[in-house]
């Protein structure tokens, strides 16, 4: 049965908040950050005004805000935190031992660049910092995806075959702060969604011992049992969109658009609208866009089988990885196309560091430098700087 | 008032089962054995990164017999705040029962590492208890200095004694004004199991510092523990007091203290003060000691209108 009945203006943020508000969270536990703060700015009024009956505690860091999330997890409760750029990366450590200790918190992740020079605006540096730590992570272009995957992230964090972690992205201020009119699910059709699991807890009755000390012995096969669950998250996904109430938007590892013939764009977050936007008003024949959702577990075999027949490949990442080969989401593209011997030329584009947004000018500019250099052979695998120095560097 | 009971009238859940390995002689374990002995249950306990965290919890074996959690070092209280606050949520939701929550530290843990989200919990007044076991310096990692660590104590990295005095942990704590907060040895095993029953029967946040000595760390025969542990209050340089809100009472009161070098000939780590020509050292040491005792009376006399 569809169930979409009402539809409220929200920005990402209050989106988000929303759905943790229908998802019948037990804790939340936080420490303001622009951008995400207008999260728990709502989650606060909606604890005080009894509108959820959860715990929330405005801790002193970061840091104690994902420890006491862990705690209260440990304890069975559904728990929801939020943070951004120097936030998450205080948070660092902390991730490390909510994903090893197995806890399904959901953490919304307004992406901000990483100081220094301090900067408040959006870029993906934060989350790719904590890129190995064994979370699921989940990217959104826009506030209605952040409502829809905010929900859908507690049914997969709280999977018996996952229990992890999961961080749900959505680009600073672009993503965060933009309004946009939002459908809403029923109240009654997210409480039957998120069903309550039992799992291991802290209980005097029945007393576990949480976050052992593991030598040699040991240790190597609790993170290779860690990496499996989070492999599982890729297989469960199918199951947990496949029982959303709203089909249209259930979580998939990537969108197509496109026969993905001659030049495939490849990015997640809120800069795929620029990019759709783009496409469409210079004719869609040449270029065809794949929105990744899924970026851990990165669906790797998926993606390399979509991008088998392309012409070229442009992989646009929001972050650095200074120093390494590529930056995080293409230097994964490239590893896909490789396993599966598939030879095709990837140029890697850094774009919207600290805020920049690219423009729709901007984003032409590459789409016809991209076809040029298809139609004339000459694409090779190259490593450009969208908007940086004024223009496509 | 709280009456005072035997041990066999305390709850008697040996928290510890034996087969841990701690050193032998270890003052935090005794001290630890006596806390959970006394706690009330259904309670949780939480270790920060600590000897007491590794030497309980080798996969995969536990000497855990209650539910216990260790997330990191410098979070302890953190991770207490979470399970006190959740813990009431889900018994109001039916999905759980209310648990008491006590934090088992060190003192890296506590004086240093741990002390904003200490800090944090404390003015958030959670109804928790934490229970610092002071060995005086970062024993699991090799006995370097702390905030705890006393002047002149030689550590791995104070190889000529530490040039700072101790941090007083306590007036910290007290500055937040906690419903409780109070110092035990475990040589005085009523007054510390009293101390546990009494912080845990409160509604808020409370404090226990408790003296552990260490046989590594301070460089004493094992078999000597108990006794440093008397002499430390015997000599006054570990008072034993309680502190409800700000007004202070002092617990052990001797009139005739012993002299200081009895408890500091006992440990090799004072080598360095106790050379002649450092004097000056034993002497400024001396002072620290009077000086907070006679701020301990003051604090501890009912102060009358004048």
């Amino acid at each position: 049965m569809s169930s979409l009945k009402h539809v409220m203006l929200m920005t990402g943020d209050e989106a988000v908040a929303y759905a943790v508000k229908q998802s019948n969270v037990d804790f939340i536990s936080a420490y303001p950050i622009t951008p995400q703060t207008i999260i728990v700015e709502r989650l606060s009024e909606y604890v005080a005004s009894g509108q959820v009956d959860a715990a929330f505690v405005p801790v002193e860091s970061e840091h104690s805000a994902l420890s006491a999330c862990i705690g209260a997890s440990l304890c069975g409760a559904r728990v929801f935190t939020s943070t951004s750029s120097q936030g998450l990366a205080l948070m660092h450590e902390i991730m490390y031992v909510a994903s090893g200790l197995r806890c399904p918190i959901v953490m919304a992740v307004a992406n901000r660049a990483l100081s220094a020079p301090l900067n408040i605006h959006g870029d993906h540096s934060d989350i790719m910092g904590s890129r190995d730590s064994g979370w699921v992570q989940i990217f959104c272009e826009s506030p209605q995806e952040a409502y829809h995957y905010t929900i859908q992230a507690f049914r997969l964090a709280e999977h018996p075959e996952v229990l992890l972690p999961v961080a749900v992205n959505l680009d600073g201020f672009t993503v965060s702060h933009s309004s946009e009119p939002v459908e809403l699910l029923h109240d009654e059709e997210v409480k039957n969604y998120l069903p309550r699991l039992p799992r291991p807890r802290l209980d005097y009755d029945n007393p576990h011992t949480f976050g052992i000390l593991a030598l040699p012995t040991h240790y190597f096969e609790f993170k290779l049992e860690q990496a499996r669950a989070l492999e599982n998250a890729g297989e469960v996904l199918k199951e947990v969109a496949s029982l959303y109430p709203q089909p249209s938007d259930a979580l998939r590892k990537f969108t197509v658009e496109g026969e993905c013939e001659h030049v495939v764009v490849v990015g997640m977050g809120g800069v795929m609208g620029t990019i759709r936007h783009v496409v469409a008003s210079i004719g869609q024949k040449f270029y065809s866009l794949v929105s990744i959702r899924l970026f851990s577990p990165f669906p790797h075999r998926e993606l390399a089988e979509i991008l088998s027949d392309a012409e070229a490949v442009v992989v646009l990442d929001r972050a650095m990885s200074p120093g390494m080969a590529s930056p995080p989401l293409a230097s994964n593209v490239k590893s896909a196309l490789y396993d599966l011997d598939i030879r095709k030329p990837v140029v890697s584009v850094v774009y919207g560091l600290g805020g920049r947004e690219p423009t729709t000018s901007m984003v032409r500019r590459l789409l016809e430098k991209m076809r040029d250099d298809v139609m004339s052979g000459g694409v090779k695998s190259r490593y450009l700087y969208l908007g940086a120095g004024g223009g496509l560097a | 008032m709280m009456e005072v009971v035997k041990l066999e009238q305390l709850y008697g859940r040996e928290g510890i089962s034996p087969g841990h390995s701690a050193c032998q002689g270890c003052g935090a374990m005794v001290a630890v054995r006596q806390v959970l002995m006394a706690a009330e249950p259904p309670f949780i306990v939480v270790t920060p990164t600590s000897c007491l965290e590794v030497v309980t919890s080798q996969y995969p074996y536990t000497a855990w017999r209650v539910p216990w959690v260790h997330v990191a070092f410098e979070n302890a209280a953190a991770v207490a705040s979470g399970i006190e606050a959740a813990s009431k949520v889900l018994e109001r939701k039916g999905r759980g029962r209310r648990h008491r929550v006590l934090v088992i530290a060190g003192d890296g843990g506590t004086y240093d590492i741990g002390l904003q989200a200490l800090s944090g919990a404390l003015e958030r007044g959670h109804s928790f208890l934490y229970v610092c076991y002071d060995n005086e310096a970062y024993m699991n990692t090799g006995i370097q200095r702390s905030a705890a660590t006393p002047l002149s104590a030689i550590t791995t990295t104070t190889p000529r004694g530490k040039p700072e005095p101790k941090k007083d942990i306590m007036s910290i704590v007290a500055a937040h004004n906690i419903p409780y907060a109070a110092t035990a040895s475990p040589h005085l095993w009523k007054d510390l199991t009293n101390k546990v029953r009494k912080a845990m029967s409160i509604e808020g946040p409370t404090f226990l510092h408790v003296l552990a000595p260490c046989p590594r760390g301070w460089r004493y025969d094992p078999q000597h523990t108990i006794k440093i542990a008397r002499l430390a209050v015997e000599t006054r340089i570990f008072p034993i007091y309680e502190i409800e809100y700000r007004r202070y009472r002092l617990n052990y009161v001797t009139a005739r203290p012993r002299p200081i070098e009895e408890y500091l000939t006992t440990q090799e780590r004072f080598a360095y003060l106790l050379k002649p020509e450092n004097r000056h050292l034993l002497e400024e040491f001396k002072k620290t000691v009077e000086e907070r005792w006679q701020r301990l009376l003051e604090l501890a006399t009912p102060t009358t209108r004048k």
